[in-house]
């Protein structure tokens, strides 16, 4: 987890590096997000005071954009492939797989802070689909039965001491 | 000296100053055009497009927001046709699904019944969650142009876009404030806050389920 002083130490290093200008906003947000891994409130408030942009405006650019996540995600983020050649073979069914093992939705991040969720358009490796992706490592044909296997080592080792 | 511009609404003579819009001018000769997003201490903001309003220039008519749109010289303005009638009637059928939970009430009832809107045409193909919101934008930008709080704000987009309130200021402005209940055109901000509690109007509601 990222503390407060980590936020604002690192929110000043990249403040330090742009002029105060409105339209510096979203580069600002994007890195942030790229150091932190996510847009953490207090972030967003020394943004908007830093540019000198009411924070509601600060909010309504964050949340337009699909990019911006103010959750951290989970040590192991897991992405389910939905393109067409994963939709096909049944990746919806992979994800309700997924969402019952690890008992979130997608979108969410579970509250040991071990394991999140998305869905994404495509990984780019079609003929092994239906695919995951956790933490990076892509896990190919898969079956909702599969899906329970894949999951032990990782739910097992919540240290991150998982070999890879 | 400002310069006098004459231009005709509705086959009526009428003088405008320069800048004001056609919406200004035809309140000040005393013709009604309808609005919901509109508000006279506010910058125009062309949302709702109900006060359109048909322009007719060397013989070609076109269809214009009339709450930001400037008056021009020898401007010929229509601000009641069966095409603008028509239009107004779809923008009323289409926000009234918004705001099926707590029945289409006030300014945009009166709307309806004057343009003959069915109110339920677009019911059964409305798939958002009706919020009673039309999302005129009169609460945002009044906090921010009138009261300069900015302790309400919009997020999100499409279906999910929405108004919400950034805690850290409304606890500090909003319960001496509450301006924005009279704003409301559709009543929902006074019905569901007191000031202080924002049900499903904070961001954390908004956030839960987002990532």
């Amino acid at each position: 987890m990222i503390t407060e002083e980590q936020t604002s130490q690192a929110v000043a290093e990249i403040l330090s590096s742009h002029k105060k200008e409105k339209k510096n906003l979203i580069p600002l947000l994007q890195e942030v997000q790229i150091r932190l891994g996510y847009l953490p409130r207090k972030a967003m408030q020394e943004i908007a005071s830093f540019l000198e942009v009411p924070g509601v405006e600060v909010w309504g650019v964050a949340t337009f954009y699909d990019q911006f996540r103010f959750v951290p995600l989970g040590k192991y983020h897991t992405r389910v492939c939905m393109g067409t050649a994963c939709h096909l073979a049944g990746g919806k069914l992979i994800l309700e797989a997924l969402e019952r093992e690890l008992d979130i939705k997608v979108g969410e991040t579970a509250e040991d802070g071990n394991f999140s969720l998305e869905r994404v358009a495509c990984i780019g490796c079609c003929m092994l689909a239906p695919v995951i992706v956790i933490k990076d490592k892509i896990y190919p044909k898969m079956t909702p039965f599969k899906v329970e296997e894949t999951l032990i080592p990782y739910k097992q080792e919540p240290q991150g001491k998982l070999k890879e | 000296m400002e310069k006098l511009i004459s231009l005709e609404i509705d086959g009526k003579e009428v003088k405008a100053r320069e800048g004001m819009t056609v919406l200004e001018a035809a309140k000040e000769a005393g013709i009604e055009i309808p609005t919901l997003c509109y508000h006279e201490k506010l910058e125009p903001y062309g949302a709702c497009r109900i006060c359109s309003v048909e322009v007719e220039r060397g013989g070609r008519t076109q269809v214009v927001a009339s709450c930001g749109y400037p008056v021009e010289e020898g401007m010929k303005i229509k601000t009641r046709s069966e095409r603008i009638d028509q239009i107004r009637k779809t923008i009323i059928e289409l926000i009234a699904p918004s705001l099926s939970d707590g029945g289409v009430v006030g300014k945009v009832r009166e709307l309806a019944d004057e343009y003959g809107a069915d109110t339920s045409v677009f019911m059964s193909t409305f798939k958002a969650t009706p919020t009673r919101c039309i999302l005129c934008g009169q609460c945002v930008r009044y906090c921010s142009e009138v009261v300069a709080a900015n302790a309400i704000g919009f997020v999100g987009r499409g279906v999910e876009r929405r108004v919400v309130f950034l805690p850290e200021r409304a606890s500090r402005f909003c319960p001496t404030c509450r301006e924005c209940y009279e704003v409301c055109p559709t009543g929902k901000i006074a019905a569901e806050t007191d000031g202080s509690i924002f049900p499903e109007f904070s961001i954390d509601d908004f956030l839960s389920g987002k990532m």
